[in-house]
């Protein structure tokens, strides 16, 4: 507040010497006539931005500027190429990649399955050891259910992003936002596949439930 | 305790491929019985008109998840001690305590193998 009174005081010291500069310079100007000129002009200013309203304005003006740029940004980018064409393109890929594992893995069981026949028609150590063989193969098929829910988790993360660009584009371009759905406590839970890194294998959850006898 | 391997056993999981895999490990154990189920509501609609000695399941199926099949068995007066195991690949420690807390038998995480499997059921079903 006592900020504000010295720098109103220094405006008025500073007008002071610009009049006395002014009627130096002009000295057939009637001092009452600019007095009533700037009177005039003050009176106009009635009713229009204060200091802080026209720093306010410079902010929004900048604001808007930022938004036309950020418009012109994203035009540039191609954001309808992204959403249109790149995305969707990118999420048939995936899904085709499972649908073909998937054929792949069903040819392979049914051919252990025929193995497994003819491991029963054997004896002994042979039919044991083809038994442990197609075991083994069955193990390793389970990869496509890990795939499938990985690309999975893929496939919703690309909709996400999808979904985030098309909400930045409808703020910028200035339509209303869509809230985010609520998830609930079970979906919550529906974590899928963890990276080995973070994953705990059988052993860890072997302890974890047995802390619970 | 001796198995009873000629039990029924429902293994449930929304993807074929996986049901497939289950069955013909199951049947080189020895247990011939069984029958699939594709998600949870279909699951609990065979166990409530069949008899069935063990469940084994995956969690993450739509419309009904593993989770919730296991919460409705075990509210479920003729079903609530049937052995029940979680086959998933939701391997978080949140997982395995709502699970648990649901009254889960055994959980094993994907990807498991047969000698796992066969260590569960027997463990389960030794205990049942």
């Amino acid at each position: 507040m006592h900020d504000a009174a010295l720098s109103d005081q220094a405006s008025l010291d500073a007008l002071a010497a610009r009049l006395a500069e002014l009627r130096g310079r002009y000295p057939a100007a009637d001092p009452a006539m600019v007095a009533e000129v700037v009177r005039a002009v003050l009176a106009s200013m009635q009713g229009d931005l204060t200091p802080k309203e026209a720093v306010l304005l410079a902010g929004v003006e900048d604001l808007a500027r930022t938004i036309a740029n950020a418009k012109d940004e994203i035009a540039a980018v191609g954001v309808d190429e992204i959403t249109d064409n790149h995305i969707p393109s990118a999420t048939d890929e995936l899904d085709a990649i499972v649908q073909h594992t998937a054929a792949a893995t069903d040819q392979i069981l049914e051919t252990c399955e025929t193995l497994d026949r003819v491991a029963g028609a054997l004896d002994g150590e042979l039919a044991a050891s083809l038994q442990d063989a197609t075991t083994r193969i069955y193990e390793a098929c389970s990869f496509q259910d890990i795939t499938g829910q990985r690309i999975t988790k893929v496939v919703a993360t690309l909709k996400t992003i999808e979904s985030k660009v098309a909400h930045i584009v409808a703020v910028v371009g200035g339509a209303g936002a869509e809230a985010s759905a609520p998830v609930s406590a079970d979906a919550a839970l529906l974590n899928g596949p963890q990276l080995p890194a973070n994953a705990m294998d059988q052993s860890d959850i072997d302890r974890l439930l047995a802390s619970f006898d | 305790m001796a198995i009873d391997k000629s039990m029924n056993v429902l293994i449930v999981d929304d993807y074929k491929t996986m049901l497939r895999i289950i069955r013909n490990l199951l049947k080189q154990i020895d247990f011939n019985n069984v029958e699939e189920a594709t998600d949870g509501a279909e699951a609990l609609g065979k166990l409530r008109v069949g008899n069935f000695g063990l469940v084994i399941s995956d969690w993450n199926m739509q419309p009904m998840t593993g989770l919730q099949l296991l919460q409705e068995v075990r509210a479920d007066g003729r079903l609530k001690s049937t052995p029940f195991i979680m086959i998933t690949a939701e391997s978080k420690a949140e997982n395995v305590v709502a699970a648990k807390q649901a009254g889960v038998s055994n959980y094993i995480v994907k990807p498991f193998n047969a000698e796992t499997l066969k260590e569960k059921i027997e463990k389960v079903l030794g205990h049942a």
